[in-house]
């Protein structure tokens, strides 16, 4: 056994808070993160239960759990936290460790996913959101073709809907930008 | 004042009229935007939710093509405002991390700027400035002013108390509606869930039309185009899943300090939304 390497505890709880810049050691389960949780009805794991799986390097329960993809970033848990932890930094964090792991987000954290990579992807070729395009396109792969038809519609009805985006110019920049951010990623740091 | 413009991905089609109504109001009250050429996406909450560096490097992007204007930027949509600040408080905070995004961006950005909201511009103009140029006050009107998460969390960012803001309430008040203290000015509307799980927030969206409904308000403001779509459009949803009879209007607080300043609804959008807007805008007529 190598005393001197980071258990792998360590190694996650070093990850986090270099990715988050906050310290989830300092987190003292008072719950209150998870008290003021708009979406914790709908989480497998509650916020201060996340936190705690980070604090005993239990990386894969954290990272497969479907409330990293469910939070909806209100920040409700980092206004409050009486320890000055920025919970919602952190769940950001998580989702970006999952998906460079590759591990799948699953059920409704599925759709989440799908959403996210179909919006980025209209920014990376138009530098602007392309509306329309990237909800027909989400509708299409989370096998829900007619998804929020009526909201088209009444868009359309007032002229709110358009059939093109206007392309920035710094198109080319932005679609660089998201390439050396890939290769930044590349070399980011793992744990077992 | 001139402020550099960022309008945000939904100015022409969902936050269409916020954008309309800001340039607007904004133009009565002495304030000149000049929109940032080239800007592109923010990254929304996909891009923080993806990667933190993204999201960083694409606000990083548009922070230092608005310092280039020698300009602090202006944001109507609050996720926007909030992406942007973000950035740029993490940026100053972190001179490693600035070269690293520099160089990812191709753009030097130094700090020399600011990232304000309209909902902040608009307030610190002072209540006599605006008053002085209020020619319909909304007399008889009861608004809930509405915040989301965006504009008051975190901390590094909030214009505003996050439990309990006033800067919308003090412009309607100057404006001549009459304000009222509500529970769930600051609670999250379910914002992009509502997209891709529009089962997960429509409670969420139902808790807050309950809460401005009790407290005996005639329409909702926001500052949001999220925000707007989830409450506005999903009124009807609710309404038909929780067997409630919603019919509250949601306007933009710029749209209805435009119908103080005496600009003509139509140009303001006001009849754009989807909750049926005409009888409560003849409260005020
Ligand atoms: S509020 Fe902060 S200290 Fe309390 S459980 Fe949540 S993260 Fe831990
Ligand atoms: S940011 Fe996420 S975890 Fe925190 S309160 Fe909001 S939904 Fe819950």
């Amino acid at each position: 056994m190598n005393l001197s390497a980071p258990s792998n505890r360590e190694c996650l709880i070093a990850l986090v808070n270099n990715e988050s810049g906050q310290q989830v050691e300092k987190c003292y389960q008072c719950g209150k993160c998870t008290a003021g949780c708009p979406v914790s009805y709908a989480f497998d794991l509650m916020p201060n239960q996340v936190i705690r799986l980070i604090q005993l390097g239990m990386k894969e329960q954290v990272l497969s759990c479907r409330s990293i993809w469910l939070c909806a970033s209100c920040a409700v848990c980092t206004a409050r936290c009486p320890r000055n932890i920025d919970l919602a930094a952190v769940m950001d964090s998580l989702r970006g460790m999952a998906r460079r792991e590759g591990v799948a987000a699953t059920g409704r954290g599925h759709n989440v996913f799908l959403f996210n990579k179909n919006f980025l992807q209209s920014i990376k070729k138009y530098g602007r959101l392309f509306e329309l395009a990237t909800m027909l396109s989400f509708n299409l792969k989370s096998g829900r073709p007619f998804r929020e038809a009526d909201a088209g519609l009444a868009m359309l009805q007032r002229g709110k809907l358009k059939f093109s985006v206007t392309r920035t110019r710094g198109q080319a920049e932005v679609a660089r930008i998201f390439e050396r951010v890939a290769a930044v990623e590349s070399g980011a740091g793992k744990c077992n | 004042m001139q402020l550099a413009y960022y309008p945000g991905c939904s100015w022409e089609t969902s936050g269409r009229e916020y954008d309309l109504s800001a340039r607007l109001a904004g133009g009565k009250l002495g304030l000149e935007f000049i929109e940032i050429k080239d800007w592109n996406c923010c990254g929304s909450s996909a891009g923080h939710s993806t990667s933190r560096l993204l999201a960083t490097a694409l606000a990083a992007r548009n922070l230092a093509l608005a310092e280039k204007m020698g300009l602090d930027l202006t944001a109507p949509c609050a996720s926007c405002y909030q992406r942007l600040a973000l950035a740029r408080h993490d940026l100053l905070a972190d001179g490693q991390l600035r070269k690293q995004v520099n160089r990812i961006t191709g753009h030097t950005f130094h700090g020399n700027m600011r990232v304000r909201s309209i909902l902040e511009v608009v307030a610190s103009l002072g209540g006599e400035h605006i008053a002085a140029r209020v020619v319909k006050p909304l007399r008889n009107l009861k608004v809930a002013a509405y915040y989301g998460c965006l504009l008051v969390r975190p901390r590094a960012v909030q214009v505003d108390d996050p439990e309990n803001p006033q800067m919308m309430e003090k412009i309607m008040a100057v404006a001549g509606a009459e304000v009222l203290a509500w529970s769930h000015k600051t609670e999250c509307c379910g914002t992009s869930l509502a997209m891709n799980n529009d089962q997960l927030a429509l409670p969420l969206v139902a808790g807050i039309l309950e809460a401005a409904s009790l407290s005996g308000a005639d329409c909702i403001v926001c500052a949001c185009p999220l925000c707007h779509f989830n409450l506005d459009y999903r009124q009807k949803k609710v309404n038909r899943v929780l067997g409630t009879g919603y019919q509250l209007p949601v306007f933009y607080f710029t749209q209805l300090l435009g119908v103080a300043l005496g600009l003509e609804p139509g140009r303001l959008g006001l009849f754009d939304h989807f909750v049926n807007t005409k009888p409560v805008l003849q409260l005020v007529s």
